[in-house]
């Protein structure tokens, strides 16, 4: 089966950098899997995701998506079926949150087209997913962190897409929505076949919910697989410096068992 | 739709009551027939032959730097930015008075408003390579900060030409720095249309993509919007709009903050009110401030960038001070 990202050996250094950003990264991504990419702050995590998603362009190495090398693929080809959520997104001007998923709709419906009744029925479904119907009238700016964050998972949703990326989705949120967007994530890879990666500072969870781990240092991959070959606690104290304890999820539920990072204090 | 059918309605009303006042003062009924071409002499002379070119004129240019308002706010993802604020409309002026007053035109359709472009083009170059020469992204505060400098700069330069100029081609580089729609004809009207109504007409036909890079460019890229192209063909075509009303009517300012803002307020930032919007509103506003400019202090004239200034100062001061709670 054709894999829905392959990455070979990429490098990538930002402009004026001194030290490399991404260092002979290798990933593959295959239909319906769930992966998430970890590591400490500034180890390449949000730069592989942006130059997955073709939007940095890498010195070495290539990447590409169903087989097509990424830059060869129209914008909105791509954006039919991938869909991004970013980090955080500064507004300039007031919009509401159904204004806001509504653009999730633009490469299906084009510069010129109509939306029609597919298009709201897209809309209407992404936002009981993300849970925003009842903001749905408010102004984004006037909303919590955490809800800015699921309008814009809702924008992604509307996009319909096979594949979904999402950039530390669960910083802003309280532990009730972080259960529920990983949750949802899984319901979508399970339940409608999508293709999940996400980057994400919650080992735990990423345990729990991803099949496959990447943990990144410094621009390099340090460990890549399936939970437990990556979540060792060897690995994980020379990766952030940190003593850790790993145990198994206690249960019950159908993560007991996987592997649980627990940072102990400095001096025991 | 509604709103904008309110806004056409409010455009035609304006243009209807400027033709009718003036140091002549010609009833509405005399006016529609002048429009008609069954006016008595003198009235049918005023209304078609003086007022009609000028308030054409007005209504394109106001259409066009408001559009180019809102487009360039959208583009910069910042309520503050205008082709005036930004220096764009300094450097066009500079390429207009050079084109006058060293004579390389004075009447080519071609030559002038493309110099004015080629103004307008150098002028963003510069602030926009100013904003964003320190890392990644556009700093806003160099940006405005910058805009205003090169302004002044280019103002200077339009100075330092006309010194070159006999008395006549003075008094008219001393218009454009200030603006006026004094000097319009019908052939100005209908070169300036040429160029504004078709390239305004594709800028709010590009209504939903503008609405996405409003958001920010990550989002625009990753919603299927190819963001390099667009955006460079955003700025050549606002760039040629401004030149062209620029070389038609001199350097106004505020148009395009005042207007695109309090539609903004009225009915929210979709672009495809707003751009619409902006055209019709625009064109009101600057018919409406060259009426102002042409009875205030009749029978002299203010040169209608006064007025907007006017305006336009104020609005400017207090979205500042709203922005920066913003951020």
């Amino acid at each position: 089966m054709t894999s829905v990202f392959s990455v070979t050996s990429v490098s990538y250094s930002y402009p004026g950098a001194t030290s490399a950003a991404l260092a002979d990264v290798s990933l593959q991504v295959a239909p319906g899997s769930f992966h998430t990419l970890l590591g400490p702050n500034g180890s390449g995590k949000s730069t592989l995701l942006r130059v997955v998603l073709g939007e940095l362009g890498p010195a070495s190495g290539s990447v590409s998506y169903l087989g097509r090398p990424m830059a060869s693929w129209r914008r909105r080809d791509v954006a039919q079926r991938v869909a991004f959520v970013p980090q955080s997104e500064p507004l300039a001007f007031p919009l509401t949150v159904r204004a806001l998923v509504e653009m999730g709709r633009y490469p299906h419906v084009g510069v010129l087209g109509r939306p029609g009744p597919d298009d709201e029925d897209a809309i209407e479904k992404a936002m009981r997913l993300a849970g925003v119907l009842e903001f749905a009238d408010r102004s984004v700016t006037n909303l919590s962190g955490g809800e800015r964050q699921r309008a814009r998972i809702a924008r992604a949703l509307a996009q319909e897409p096979d594949v979904l990326v999402l950039d530390e989705p669960t910083a802003a949120l309280d532990l009730h929505f972080e259960m529920e967007t990983f949750e949802l994530l899984r319901m979508l890879v399970t339940d409608s076949g999508l293709t999940v990666v996400v980057a994400t500072h919650n080992l735990n969870l990423a345990a729990r919910y991803a099949s496959e781990l990447m943990l990144l240092a410094e621009g390099r991959v340090r460990a890549s697989g399936p939970p437990d070959a990556v979540l060792r606690h060897d690995i994980l104290e020379d990766v952030y410096r940190w003593p850790v304890v790993v145990l198994p999820h206690p249960g019950p539920g159908p993560d007991a068992g996987a592997p649980q990072i627990i940072p102990l204090s400095r001096r025991p | 739709m509604l709103r904008l059918v309110v806004l056409g309605a409010v455009l035609v009303i304006t243009c209807a009551l400027a033709l009718s006042i003036g140091p002549v003062r010609i009833p509405i009924e005399e006016v529609i027939r002048a429009l008609r071409g069954d006016a008595s002499g003198s009235a049918q002379t005023i209304v078609t032959g003086l007022r009609a070119p000028r308030i054409l004129m007005a209504a394109l240019v106001g259409a066009g730097l408001a559009v180019s308002g809102t487009v360039f706010q959208a583009l910069l993802r910042n309520p503050l930015a205008e082709p005036y604020i930004l220096g764009i409309s300094s450097g066009a002026a500079v390429g207009a008075v050079a084109a006058l007053v060293f004579g390389i035109t004075a009447t080519s359709v071609i030559a002038l408003p493309m110099l004015a472009f080629l103004g307008a083009v150098l002028a963003m170059t510069i602030v926009l390579a100013m904003a964003g020469a320190r890392g990644r992204g556009l700093d806003t505060r160099i940006l405005l900060l910058s805009g205003v400098v090169i302004g002044a700069f280019f103002n200077s330069i339009i100075l330092l030409i006309i010194n070159f100029a006999d008395v006549e081609t003075f008094r008219a580089a001393m218009l454009w720095i200030m603006g006026s729609f004094a000097g319009s004809s019908r052939e100005s009207v209908l070169v300036v249309g040429a160029y504004v109504v078709p390239t305004l007409i594709g800028l709010t036909l590009l209504a939903r993509p503008l609405n996405l890079l409003s958001v920010g460019e990550q989002s625009a890229f990753h919603l299927g919007v190819d963001v390099r192209r667009f955006k460079l063909l955003l700025y050549v075509v606002t760039s040629l709009v401004v030149g062209v009303c620029v070389a038609g009517a001199g350097a106004i300012g505020f148009v395009g903050l005042v207007v695109p803002h309090a539609l903004r307020l009225v009915g929210g930032s979709d672009h495809r009110w707003l751009l619409p919007g902006s055209a019709l509103c625009g064109a009101a506003f600057m018919v409406a401030a060259d009426t102002i400019a042409r009875v205030a202090v009749a029978p002299a004239e203010l040169p209608v960038g006064v007025v907007t200034a006017l305006i336009g100062v104020p609005v400017f001061l207090w979205l500042l001070l709203r922005h920066e709670e913003l951020a």
